[in-house]
């Protein structure tokens, strides 16, 4: 394992923010941290870099006791959401400043940044300053920066969140390659729950500062832990006292087995998909079809129809209030 | 016209209180050419005045640098009981009148109090002395640097040397080679609004320095003692000395002062 994190509780002031949080994650795997703002995932972040000290509870980073060890002798690599340029340093002094404090020869730092920077398309950067960069350019310096060290695990902390939605996805998938390239054990903080399941082959959904899952994206998706991880994790809506995505329900006109009856109050074109809602037993709902399929039925506002999930989909029964 | 109206007195008001008085000054001093001018600046005593003010004022600006950028730090950095207490300190400076000071350091330091007595004994005199001169001047000054760098620190955050520390930098290496590079130009300026108000205090060192002519005599006791003797020449040279070295770093601080 690259990191074992144990039993961990960390509070600002009288504010649990980690309650016995246990997580491992293993070497050259990419990580997420999903969960809503305030449930603690920047913070446990910090607490394995040693930015933050845990009240309880133990840090090991390569099999290594880490938990009093200051920042500095971890040997991670943390990568800020706002990006933390050194703005009175070139963007090569930036990605050689980690070498520089390890004393490594100038021809050394010379060579390795300039790999860096073509790693992260920065090559023609290297002599400008970080405010004449823009916010992409920016984070791909800090990441080279981070890389730099040669660290056990790099560390992202909400990596794109101050990004304009373009450039996001670009280096989203940007980053998933990278790390198809470097095999660092990678573990980065979203909220983003598109961002874990596109990049990440791990997510570990947290709330109120406890682990709600663990497990691949096809897991967590498909079998949500309780309704919180099925709610974030996406869409979905309650049909007969049950949680269900809404492409995983068949709406038919003909009365089906196990069908509950549903009226069409309206039906609202977004592109090729087509967002059917219904009143189901007095309260909304609603499913996602095909255009193609919702032309073939010809569902308008008024019809009655029949709904059920599509058999072998994964639904939560939800406790009766 | 209100518009007018409001800039002719803006502008008289300031002839009268500012531009009349130093300029007559200037006018005194160089009335009859640069030969007396200088013949008064360098007088011995003159001189012997100059040299006192500058080892006064270097010492000042140097306790006031290291105490200010280590006190900026400790008050937006840290947190600890007392915080506000000790914000609140460091503005009293600026609420006490200088001779307070003076009469105050007097109370601890002299020959005849415990401290002051103590220190005698080892041979360290602190009252009428260099000694007491830094410290008086070093109070009058004292939030001069901590005021300019504590907004810039706050607007740097704790990112960049928090990025410095997982890069494998200890506590100093971070302060050296990232905090003191982002807070370099606020610094300059704390610093020479410092050394500004070092060259230029008064009250509280005329107290504390006795006004020893030729031992611990500043520039400024200089300027008074001779005004008092009818030597005006003197007076108004060290005067517009004074004033030409305000002018410097007022124009040092406009030079600094944009870049944050």
């Amino acid at each position: 394992m690259a990191i074992e994190v144990r039993d961990v509780n960390k509070s600002f002031g009288t504010t649990p923010v980690l309650r016995d949080v246990s997580i491992d994650v293993e070497s050259g795997s990419l990580t997420a941290l999903l969960g809503p703002s305030g449930g603690g995932k920047s913070t446990l972040l910090r607490v394995i870099a040693g930015l933050e000290q845990p009240d309880t509870g133990t840090v090991r980073i390569s099999g290594v006791d880490a938990t009093r060890l200051a920042p500095q002798r971890r040997n991670v690599g943390f990568v800020f959401q706002h990006y933390a340029a050194f703005k009175h340093l070139t963007v090569f002094r930036n990605v050689a400043f980690g070498l520089e404090i390890r004393k490594r020869p100038k021809d050394e730092i010379r060579k390795r940044v300039m790999e860096l920077l073509e790693l992260v398309h920065l090559e023609q950067m290297a002599d400008r300053y970080p405010s004449q960069l823009s916010g992409g350019q920016r984070q791909r310096m800090a990441l080279a920066r981070a890389l730099a060290v040669e660290p056990e695990v790099l560390l992202l902390d909400e990596p794109f969140g101050a990004l304009d939605a373009q450039v996001r996805k670009e280096l989203r998938t940007w980053l998933r390659r990278l790390h198809d390239e470097v095999h660092v054990t990678t573990v980065f903080v979203t909220h983003d729950q598109e961002e874990a399941i596109e990049v990440a082959d791990t997510i570990v959904v947290l709330a109120d500062g406890e682990v709600e899952q663990v497990g691949s994206p096809a897991e967590v998706y498909d079998n949500p832990a309780n309704p919180f991880v099925m709610r974030f994790l996406g869409p979905v809506t309650e049909i007969g006292g049950s949680l269900v995505r809404p492409h995983d329900i068949e709406i038919s006109t003909e009365p089906v087995e196990g069908g509950t009856a549903a009226t069409v109050s309206r039906v609202v074109r977004l592109g090729f998909e087509v967002r059917v809602e219904l009143q189901v037993e007095g309260r909304d709902a609603w499913v996602q079809v095909t255009r193609g399929f919702a032309d073939q039925l010809a569902l308008k506002s008024g019809d009655v129809v029949s709904v059920r999930p599509t058999p072998g989909a994964r639904s939560l029964v939800l406790a009766t209030v | 016209m209100a518009k007018y109206g409001l800039r002719t007195i803006a502008v008289l008001y300031l002839f009268f209180l500012l531009v009349l008085p130093v300029g007559l000054i200037i006018w005194r001093t160089f009335g009859d050419g640069l030969g007396p001018f200088v013949e008064a600046l360098t007088s011995a005593s003159a001189v012997h005045a100059f040299q006192v003010t500058l080892t006064v004022a270097l010492w000042a600006v140097a306790a006031n640098t290291v105490f200010g950028v280590g006190t900026a730090v400790l008050l937006v950095r840290h947190r600890f009981p007392g915080k506000r207490l000790l914000n609140a300190l460091i503005d009293l400076p600026m609420a006490v009148s200088p001779v307070v000071v003076g009469l105050a350091l007097i109370l601890v330091y002299g020959r005849f109090a415990p401290v002051g007595g103590l220190l005698e004994s080892w041979g360290v005199q602190v009252i009428f002395s260099t000694p007491g001169m830094v410290l008086a001047t070093v109070f009058v000054a004292l939030p001069l640097v901590v005021r300019a760098v504590v907004p810039v620190l706050e607007e740097l955050g704790d990112d960049q040397e928090q990025a410095a520390h997982t890069l494998g930098a200890s506590r100093l290496q971070a302060f050296v080679r990232i905090t003191l590079p982002g807070i370099r130009w606020a610094l300059a300026y704390g610093v020479v609004l410092c050394l500004a108000r070092s060259l230029g205090e008064y009250g509280a060192v005329a107290v504390v320095s006795g006004r020893l002519v030729d031992q611990t005599q500043t520039l400024t006791l200089f300027v008074e003692e001779r005004f008092q003797n009818f030597d005006q020449p003197a007076a108004f040279a060290a005067a517009t000395a004074l004033a030409l070295i305000a002018v410097i770093t007022l124009l040092l601080t406009k030079l600094l002062r944009p870049k944050g």
